[in-house]
C-alpha cells in the first residue's frame, strides 16, 4: 500500500486507510527513534528541504531528525535570511530550491494555501509543515498516533479540542483525522474564535467547556495566542483563564485516563494549568517524540521504498 | 455606406418586443427597421436565427489606465468589451491616479476617442483621492461627461459624507454608484465566511459587509431623493434589501455580475486565486437571491465588474493575490448559458438588463434601436458554442476561472457605429472593418 498523492498537504483528502497506513509506518519508525544509534540508510541519497517563513523549534527540529534519522540530507531555508526578503515571490523561491535537487520540500507558511500553491508547481514531494489557519497534517498525525498509542483504538473516541479554533490548523487537521478515523470531535471556546459553520467539518461546537470535556477520551488543549486579545476577539486572558483553563477540576469530567494533548508552545497558567500539564495524564512531551516518528513515516512513503 | 441585417429576431427593450425583422444601417444610423427590407446596393448580413439587440452597455469594468497600464489599457479593455459584444463601457475612476477631477474624465475620454474601440463613459470619483474625506468636484467632472460617480473599491465609510455627496449628486442628477462594503466587518478577508472558508482557514467576508451598506446607502438615497445604484450585488440580504426599497419607491437601483450568479464560494477549494473577488463568491442560497432579483426586477443591470491583472500579481498566496477577474469576454455567453438556457430570464430581459436598463441609469442615449439612433449593434448567436480560452482573449487580464468550461450563446457580430469591429468572436482589423 501506498499514498494516492506525491504531497501532504492536509488530511482533508487523506482516507482512513491512507492515515491508518501512516500510523503504522510510524510505529516502526518508534522504534528506530528509541534505539541507541538512531540511523538507518532508506533515504540516503535523498535531500529534504525545510522552508520555514515562520518561526518554528520544534517541528522544523522534528522534520530535521526524521530526515537525518533516515539518511537524507537536509538543508534548513528560514524566510528572513533567504531571498524572500529581497521580494523574491514563494513560487520562485520554491522553483530555485527544487532546482538544487530537492526530493522532499517541507513548507511553514503563514498563509492558507501556500503548500497547495507549491505542491501544484514542483515536482518534488511538498509536506505542509503549517500554512496559516488550513491545515498541519503531521501535527494532526502525531496526534492521532498518540491517542491510538494509549488507547488502542481511534474509533469511538471522544475527542475535546479547547480554545482558539478559528486560527488553528491543528483543530482543523485534527478534525478530518480524528471524524475519518471514526472519534467523535467536540470543540469549545470563546463564540468570536469559533469559526462560521464549523459543524459542517463534522465536529460538534459545545457552548462551554465542560460540556466539551464531558467524558472525554482525549483533551487537546489549543494555545491561546495574545495577539488575538490585542485584535479585540475576546476581552482578556484573565476571563479567558476563568472560562477555559483546563485545570485539575474541569480534568475531573473528562474519562478518568483522558489524555492530555497541547501542540504546543503552552502558556502555563493560561489555557492550561501547570500540574496537569506535567500531571500523569499528560502524553505532551510523548507528542513530541511521536512527532519525530511520524514525520520519518511521511518521508518514508513519499519517497521511499513504499512511494510510487 | 449601406448595410442590411437580415432575418434576425431584433430584441427592443423599449417596447418590450422580440420581432423578426431587418434593420437598415446608411453611414452610422440606423435608417429603417422593417420587414423584407432591400435596398440596392447594401451589403447583407444574415442574421437568420441570431437576436440582433441594441449594443450590450457594460456599466462596471476597470480599464485601469491611467496607473495600471500592465493590467489593461483603454486600447486593450475596449477590444475585450467589442469582442465580448459590448460597444459601450462605463469605467470606474480608481486608477492611479484617481480619476477625481475634471481634466483627469477629459483625458480617458479623449484616450477613448483615439485609441478605445468601444463608447467608453468614464465614472468620476465621489471624494478626492477616493479618501473618503472630501467631496471632488463632481459637477465640473460632470460637466465633462462623467456619466455617475463612485468611489468602487474604496467604499466612502463616513455615512455623513456620503450623505452630502449625495445631496450634490441629487442636485447634478447624477447617479452615485456604491460599492458597498462596511470595512470593519470585511478587513483582512479574501473569501465569503462560511463553510469553505472556514476548512480553507481563510479569513472570511462575512454577508453583512456587504448588508449593512446596502442598508445605509438605500436609508440615505430614500432621505436625499438621491439616484443610487448598488453595485455588484452579491447576497440575498442585499436582495432583499433592495426588494423592500424598491417596494416604498425608493429611487435605487442595482446590477448583479455573471461570476456572482455562476460560482459559489465551493469554488476557492483549492486556493484558485481567479475565484477571488470583491463582493466574493457567496453561497447556493446568495446565488438563487441573486438570480430571483434579475427576474423580477429587483437587480435591473448585468454589469461584469472586469478586472483584469497580470498573471504575476494573481500567481501568488491566496491572501496576498488582489480581488478581481477578467470579465468582459465571458459574460455574454455567463448569461446565455446560466440565465437564458436554464428560463431563469428570457432573452429580452437578459438584453434589457445590458442595454436599455444601464443606459437610463447613466443618462446615455444608448441602448435602444430606432431610425436615427447611432447604428451600435450586437448580434448574439443562441446556438453558439465554444470552450472558453483565455488566451484568446483580446483584454489583458486573463484571470478568469471560467477557463475550459463550454458557453452556449455566444456574441456573434459587435458593431459601432455601423462599423463591424467583431464578428464570430474575432475582431477585425481596421482595414477589415467595415
Amino acid at each position: 500500500m501506498r499514498l494516492r498523492g506525491k504531497d501532504m498537504v492536509g488530511l482533508r483528502n487523506s482516507t482512513a486507510q491512507e492515515i491508518e497506513l501512516i500510523l503504522n509506518t510510524a510505529e516502526a519508525m518508534k522504534g528506530i527513534v528509541n534505539r541507541q544509534i538512531k540511523k538507518v540508510p532508506t533515504l540516503r541519497g535523498r535531500t529534504v528541504i525545510t522552508v520555514f517563513y515562520e518561526a518554528s523549534t520544534r517541528t522544523r527540529t522534528s522534520f530535521e531528525l526524521a530526515a537525518k534519522y533516515l539518511s537524507a540530507d537536509t538543508v534548513g531555508v528560514a524566510a528572513a535570511t533567504s531571498s524572500v526578503s529581497k521580494g523574491e515571490s514563494l513560487k520562485d523561491t520554491a522553483r530555485n530550491i527544487a532546482a538544487m535537487g530537492a526530493d522532499v520540500v517541507v513548507l511553514r507558511h503563514p498563509m492558507a494555501g501556500a503548500a497547495e500553491l507549491l505542491a501544484g508547481t514542483l515536482k518534488a514531494s511538498v509536506i505542509n509543515a503549517g500554512d496559516g489557519a488550513h491545515e498541519h497534517p503531521s501535527q494532526g498525525l502525531l496526534d492521532l498516533f498518540t491517542a491510538r498509542e494509549k488507547k488502542g483504538r481511534l474509533e469511538g473516541l471522544k475527542v475535546a479540542i479547547i480554545g482558539d479554533i478559528m486560527h488553528s490548523r491543528v483543530a482543523r487537521s485534527d478534525i478530518w483525522g480524528y471524524t475519518r478515523m471514526g472519534a467523535e470531535v467536540r470543540l469549545a471556546g470563546p463564540s468570536t474564535l469559533m469559526p462560521k459553520d464549523i459543524e459542517k467539518m463534522g465536529a460538534k461546537v459545545c457552548g462551554n467547556i465542560e460540556e466539551a470535556l464531558a467524558d472525554a477520551d482525549v483533551i487537546n488543549v489549543l494555545r491561546i495566542q495574545t495577539e488575538r486579545q490585542q485584535q479585540g476577539l475576546f476581552p482578556g486572558l484573565r476571563e479567558y483563564s476563568r472560562m477555559f483553563c483546563v485545570n485539575r477540576e474541569r480534568l475531573r469530567l473528562a474519562a478518568p485516563d483522558a489524555l492530555l494533548m497541547h501542540p504546543g508552545p503552552m502558556n502555563r497558567g493560561i489555557e492550561i494549568s501547570p500540574d496537569v500539564a506535567d500531571g500523569l495524564q499528560s502524553v505532551i512531551t510523548e507528542q513530541v517524540t511521536n512527532g519525530v516518528a511520524v514525520r520519518m513515516a511521511l518521508l518514508y512513503l513519499l519517497i521511499g521504498g513504499g512511494a510510487r | 455606406m449601406k448595410l442590411i441585417i437580415k432575418g434576425g429576431l431584433v430584441v427592443d427593450p423599449v417596447a418590450g418586443s422580440v420581432l423578426k425583422k431587418d434593420i437598415l444601417v446608411v453611414d452610422g444610423k440606423v435608417a429603417r427597421i422593417g420587414s423584407n427590407l432591400s435596398v440596392d446596393g447594401a451589403a447583407v448580413i444574415d442574421a437568420a436565427g441570431r437576436l440582433v439587440a441594441p449594443g450590450l452597455i457594460d456599466m462596471h469594468v476597470h480599464l485601469r489606465e491611467p496607473g495600471f497600464e500592465a493590467k489593461e489599457t483603454i486600447y486593450t479593455g475596449t477590444r475585450a468589451a467589442a469582442r465580448g459584444g459590448f460597444t459601450a463601457v462605463a469605467c470606474m475612476p480608481n486608477t492611479n491616479p484617481v480619476i477625481d477631477n475634471a481634466a483627469l474624465v477629459g483625458s480617458v475620454i479623449n484616450s477613448a476617442r483615439s485609441g478605445g474601440l468601444v463608447h467608453v463613459y468614464p465614472v468620476g470619483a465621489i471624494t478626492r483621492g477616493s479618501r473618503g474625506e472630501e467631496l471632488a468636484e463632481m459637477g465640473d467632472m460632470a460637466e465633462a461627461g462623467a456619466v455617475a460617480f463612485s468611489d468602487d473599491g474604496t467604499p466612502v465609510a463616513n455615512a455623513g459624507l456620503m450623505r452630502r455627496a449625495m445631496q450634490y449628486a441629487a442636485m447634478l442628477d447624477k447617479p452615485l454608484i456604491s460599492h458597498s462594503e462596511e470595512k470593519s466587518l470585511s478587513a483582512g478577508g479574501s473569501m465569503h465566511e462560511g463553510r469553505v472558508s472556514t476548512i480553507l482557514g481563510l479569513k472570511g467576508i462575512p454577508a453583512c459587509a456587504e448588508e449593512v451598506m446596502v442598508a445605509r446607502d438605500i436609508l440615505l438615497a430614500e432621505e436625499t431623493g438621491c439616484r443610487v445604484h448598488i453595485a455588484h450585488v452579491s447576497t440575498a440580504g442585499s436582495v432583499r434589501l433592495l426588494r423592500e426599497a424598491r417596494a416604498r419607491g425608493v429611487r435605487v437601483s442595482a446590477e448583479a455580475t455573471p461570476h456572482h450568479f455562476t460560482l459559489t464560494d465551493e469554488a476557492v477549494m483549492g486556493f484558485d486565486t481567479f475565484t477571488k473577488v470583491n463582493p466574493p463568491l457567496r453561497t447556493e442560497d446568495d446565488l438563487a437571491a441573486v438570480k430571483q432579483g434579475l427576474a423580477d426586477g429587483v437587480i435591473d443591470v448585468i454589469a461584469t465588474d472586469h478586472a483584469p491583472h497580470t498573471a504575476e500579481e494573481k500567481d501568488v498566496e491566496y491572501e496576498r493575490a488582489p480581488f478581481g477577474l477578467a470579465g468582459l469576454e465571458t459574460a455574454v455567453g455567463l448569461v446565455w448559458t446560466e440565465l437564458v438556457a436554464t428560463g431563469v430570464l428570457t432573452p429580452l430581459r437578459a438584453i434589457t438588463c445590458m442595454t436599455l436598463n444601464p443606459a437610463r441609469i447613466l443618462g446615455i442615449p444608448k441602448g435602444a434601436l430606432a431610425p436615427g439612433s447611432d447604428a451600435d449593434i450586437t448580434i448574439i448567436d443562441p446556438a453558439l458554442a465554444g470552450v472558453v480560452d483565455p488566451a484568446k482573449f483580446a483584454g489583458k487580464g486573463r484571470n478568469t476561472p471560467f477557463a475550459g468550461r463550454v458557453l452556449k450563446g455566444l456574441p456573434w457580430l459587435t458593431m459601432i457605429s455601423g462599423k463591424i469591429v467583431m464578428r464570430g468572436g474575432v475582431l477585425l482589423e481596421e482595414n477589415q472593418q467595415q
